[in-house]
């Protein structure tokens, strides 16, 4: 009897609880959302319901703001970024993970510096040498390295190639499939997940990278991606905080829908980072 | 799961095991197809090889050799010894402040953020149906662009109008200026923080899933009530992502960036972070300038490029530091992982 009270008591007070987190973690989206529906007028004092609908917000923003430029930018950016990664990354994660060389080790170690490494530390020489080269005021500082791997995509896909079984290589070798021809046919078959992880990390890490842009775009408005343009609205651009909140909607909506589509491998991908091994 | 994991380096195919009659022909045989096994890593390895050269190992070297000069875009490179050396340990009066408040974020925010994540996760594993969704529920915030996640924040937040103080002064709370008060902006951030927790929740979340059933049954038979269990069987089990949460969080408050300077600039409603005008970051009054932010300033801002790399050089050692105590203590990142 007591038992039994103190389980219904376990559940009410566990299903209170995941209901108050519910409301927190999406009481602030519920904000911008409605501002987003306001008046001008209305955002900018004391926040209430909103007292007359204005979904031409979404519109308007559009319409007083550069927002499809940015956001085509914020494209190319995170498209070629990634498609480039994939080139250089792929076949380095798979000799990482699969074959056997002196130094293998010692390269994993570096592939984790690397990946931790605060971009401040190496910000200097490297807009140096971007100025040399005529760079700076686009987005090709941020997309170029990509050609030649990124070490974070590096370091994921091959947690994702060493889940492979060894025999299904091994196997294709015995075949006498070249290396080339086993990565091509046999892993990254079986490897797709791990593959369409790595690309939409670095698509949403290159879609929301503010410091990239504000060190290599910032002085040319028609390089901005949105990620940057959008910490502008308020500040340079004096925006009223309904666009704002707007305009801030409308920048989560790629990502959101990306994740939507893919959020199996996306979560998979993110425990892989840290718990696999 | 292979049975007898073969550790790169020893470096001899399988093959020559049991054969010692032929064993010159397949020594030479294996050594060849080392030979050629090397090359075609190597092949496989070129461009990120050729990556690490360029963005790691050039601009490290530059960086050391960059701070011992004077130096801006305009004129090249003029050696002045320690000068900026002595600048950053003894001169630069804003140092120490960038300093503390990295400090802040590293001590405060990094350990609510993790034991947040971790409570987040625990109440995850209790819940039976709909855990999907509110998993979803509780990881879209970290989804959303950083800039966004601030812009918002720093607008539900708002002193004057925005909800939370309504609802603070609704119920007769004197509520603070967040983002406007020196004494409350970095508590503010640490707040969004909380609010961008699903990351770190999501491995967390990973972690407790996968401790045995039956050491909890174990530990229960033994008498032990549910906080003694998640101490003595939970903890234990996780001390390796902890650790790697730990780490990962501390790096990341060292780079911290993104927030502090969009919040900044977002609560004062003012031009800034634009080049040139990085004297606007860390508003109110420097409370959130952290280490990342007065590099940027000091490189970028004040076109002290020369002074900026010696603040480059002492993050990297700090960083380095920190990351051969992950190196030598996380199961993730050793490099021969008995998959």
């Amino acid at each position: 009897m007591t038992g039994r009270r103190r389980s219904a008591l376990a559940f009410v007070a566990d299903h209170a609880t995941f209901l108050a987190l519910a409301i927190l973690f999406l009481a602030p989206l519920v904000f911008i959302a409605l501002t987003s529906l306001m008046s001008a007028d209305q955002a900018g004092t004391a926040f209430a319901w909103p007292t007359q609908w204005h979904p031409e917000n979404f519109a308007a923003v559009f319409d007083k703001l550069p927002l499809l430029k940015y956001f085509g930018n914020s494209l190319i950016y995170a498209t070629l970024a990634t498609a480039f990664m994939l080139i250089s990354s792929v076949p380095a994660a798979y000799a990482l993970a699969r074959i056997q060389f002196r130094g293998s080790n010692l390269l994993f170690l570096a592939v984790i510096a690397m990946m931790l490494l605060p971009p401040q530390v190496t910000s200097v020489p490297l807009y140096v040498m971007w100025t040399r080269l005529g760079l700076t005021g686009s987005l090709w500082p941020l997309i170029l390295p990509n050609l030649l791997g990124d070490a974070f995509s590096i370091f994921l896909l091959r947690q994702f190639f060493l889940t492979i079984p060894k025999e299904y290589t091994e196997a294709a070798r015995m075949d006498g499939c070249g290396e080339l021809r086993t990565l091509l046919r046999v892993i990254l078959p079986m490897a797709r997940p791990g593959i369409a992880a790595s690309s939409i990390f670095l698509f949403f890490a290159s879609w929301n990278d503010y410091y990239g842009p504000l060190l290599y775009t910032s002085e040319n408005e028609s390089a901005w991606p949105v990620s940057y343009a959008l910490a502008q609205l308020r500040t340079a651009r004096s925006v009223d905080w309904n666009l704002t909140m707007a305009a801030t909607l409308v920048a989560m909506v790629p990502v959101v829908l990306l994740f939507f589509l893919a959020q199996r491998v996306f979560i998979q991908g993110i425990t892989l980072t840290g718990v696999k091994g | 799961m292979a049975a007898a994991p073969v550790r790169p380096g020893a470096g001899r195919s399988p093959s020559v095991a049991g054969q010692p009659a032929t064993e010159g022909a397949t020594a030479h045989l294996s050594r060849s197809r080392r030979r050629r096994r090397e090359l075609v890593a190597l092949a496989f390895l070129a461009p990120a090889l050729l990556g690490m050269l360029v963005f790691f190992v050039f601009p490290l070297v530059m960086t050391v050799y960059y701070s011992f000069t004077a130096f801006d875009l305009s004129n090249p490179p003029r050696f002045n010894g320690l000068a900026n050396w002595r600048y950053l340990f003894t001169g630069d009066p804003l140092i120490g402040t960038a300093a503390m408040n990295t400090l802040w974020f590293v001590a405060i925010m990094v350990p609510v953020r993790i034991v947040g994540a971790l409570a987040v996760a625990w109440m995850l594993t209790r819940a039976r149906r709909a855990s999907g969704l509110l998993r979803t529920v509780y990881y879209l915030p970290a989804l959303i662009p950083p800039v966004a996640s601030t812009i918002a924040f720093v607008f539900v937040l708002n002193p004057g109008t925005g909800p939370v103080n309504q609802l603070l002064e609704a119920v007769g709370i004197d509520p603070p200026g967040w983002f406007t008060d020196p004494a409350w902006s970095k508590p503010a951030l640490a707040l969004l923080g909380l609010w961008v927790l699903g990351d770190v929740m999501v491995i967390m979340l990973a972690s407790l899933l996968d401790v045995p059933t039956e050491q909890y049954e174990a530990a229960e038979l033994d008498g032990a009530n549910g906080w003694q269990r998640f101490v003595y069987v939970t903890i234990p089990h996780m001390a390796p992502i902890l650790l790697f949460a730990l780490i990962t969080g501390v790096i990341g408050a060292l780079r911290y960036f993104t927030e502090p300077a969009v919040a900044s600039a977002t609560a004062q409603g003012r031009a800034a972070v634009g080049a040139g005008t990085s004297t606007l970051l860390g508003w109110p009054g420097n409370s959130t300038l952290t280490y990342g932010q007065l590099l940027y300033s000091k490189a970028f801002g004040a076109n002290l490029l020369g002074y900026g790399s010696a603040m480059a050089v002492l993050l990297f050692v700090v960083t380095a530091a920190l990351m051969a105590v992950l190196l030598r203590r996380s199961r993730a990142f050793t490099p021969e992982v008995a998959s």
